[in-house]
């Protein structure tokens, strides 16, 4: 067995420089290996993931397409790419239009909360909230997908002609939810990245009548 | 320097208990603090913890012949690093929902003093089973203190182990418990009791000893 205290001759400057480079280059490969091993995997996970939240947040839904707004319209689109000009439309068993999941992020309390909302053009309400992503505080700010009865402000709720938070038991309003105790800065947050959604998709919606077909497939 | 008589049995008991990561060294203490909320969340951290103790040991066991001690830290990193890396996607293949509770936490398992310190200390120094075998000890130490700590602050900050609910309706959550608080609060207990024990298991051999002696 080699003895390590007694130090061999000072290695060159190159064999430090190439151990490091060897090092890097075989790590790098393991990791590309393994990025592409779970690759399909996570990404199916997330779509996954997705389809549920949207057949969660839109009551009645049975089948749904990714809609992209460009050039001034939606169109349907099958990646799996997702930016702030996608929604999903959800269909009923007969091919109707039931409504239409928004998704949304923005600022929360600790870091970014990313939320999908149920909306039924025609009646012009909120019926359903998910939050796909946050990182509120335990016990407190998770309450926005914890709290049940926070939840349920979402699955009847007017959008006109904003939602507002008030103080929990005071809601009033069809457009206002009960804030929750102890989280109002998270609360407030949920409701503001919903109201920022709905302007931005207010005049994006086609009109009644127009409404995307169920594409066939 | 000679090298010290090894114990393959010793070796992976010591991590255990005599000295335990968490309760006897005190290292790794961000992690045991800050996912320990819910018992499965430790559980899993616990585990990505020893893949990449065990796996990072192994390698610079066995590499440690090649390994330049001039840039020996920044060698240990790169392979600890890649482990990480694997555990990482691994997790978020498998298990996307714990993935997303434990969030950065599995990334910094990177700069878990444990690892690095094991490396250094121990799996640079002697032979590949050894260190494969002090590596598990320490991880399986760690995931035994984690596992505790997650186990105690679940039941008592949301009234259930592994998402099954223990008790009634009545029961109200002592939320303290899965804030940081009530991380600390259980660790300082926790350490108490690891004390404790080792102090009365040292006076109970002694007064064997003075007994066995009195009896010659």
């Amino acid at each position: 067995m080699s003895d390590n205290q007694v130090m061999e001759k000072e290695p060159s400057n190159f064999t430090l420089i190439f151990s490091m480079v060897l090092a890097g280059l075989i790590s790098g490969v393991a990791i590309i290996g393994v990025y592409n091993a779970t690759l399909e995997a996570i990404l199916a996970n997330k779509a996954h993931d997705l389809q549920q939240a949207v057949f969660r947040v839109l009551p009645g839904v049975s089948k749904m397409q990714k809609l992209r707004f460009e050039h001034d319209k939606l169109n349907i689109v099958t990646d799996t790419l997702a930016d702030e000009n996608v929604i999903y439309a959800g269909y009923d068993s007969a091919g109707k239009l039931i409504g239409y999941a928004i998704p949304n992020e923005g600022p929360g309390f600790q870091d970014t909360i990313s939320l999908l909302y149920g909306y039924m053009p025609d009646k012009r309400k909120m019926v359903g909230n998910e939050i796909l992503d946050s990182r509120e505080t335990p016990g407190l700010g998770d309450k926005i997908f914890k709290d049940l009865d926070f939840v349920a402000n979402f699955k009847d709720l007017s959008v006109d002609p904003t939602i507002v938070a008030v103080k929990k038991g005071k809601k009033a309003k069809p457009n206002e939810i009960d804030a929750i105790t102890g989280a109002t800065i998270s609360s407030k947050a949920v409701v503001r990245i919903m109201n920022l959604a709905r302007e931005r998709w207010e005049k994006r919606l086609p009109p009644p009548g127009g409404e995307p077909e169920l594409k066939a497939n | 320097m000679k090298q010290k008589e090894l114990d393959g049995y010793q070796e992976f008991m010591k991590g255990l208990w005599k000295e335990n990561p968490t309760f006897v060294q005190v290292l790794g203490m961000c992690p045991t603090l800050a996912v320990t909320n819910s018992a499965i969340n430790a559980v899993v951290m616990a585990v990505a913890t020893f893949f990449v103790l065990v796996g990072s040991s192994f390698l610079v066991s066995a590499l440690q012949r090649w390994i330049p001690s001039q840039v020996r830290i920044s060698l240990y990193v790169i392979i600890i690093a890649t482990f990480v890396t694997l555990a990482d996607y691994s997790l978020l293949a498998t298990l996307p929902a714990v993935h997303k509770q434990l969030g950065a936490f599995i990334p910094l398992i990177v700069v878990n003093c444990i690892i690095l310190g094991r490396a250094e200390a121990f799996a640079s120094r002697y032979p590949v089973k050894y260190a494969v075998l002090d590596a598990a000890g320490m991880g399986a130490g760690f995931f035994l203190s984690l596992t505790m700590l997650g186990t105690v602050r679940e039941i008592l900050g949301t009234g259930t182990l592994f998402d099954i609910p223990l008790f009634g309706k009545g029961f109200e959550p002592w939320v303290t418990m899965i804030l940081p608080p009530g991380g600390f609060i259980t660790l300082g207990l926790l350490l108490l009791l690891s004390n404790w024990v080792t102090k009365k298991r040292a006076e109970f051999l002694k007064q064997v000893a003075a007994a066995q002696q009195e009896g010659l």
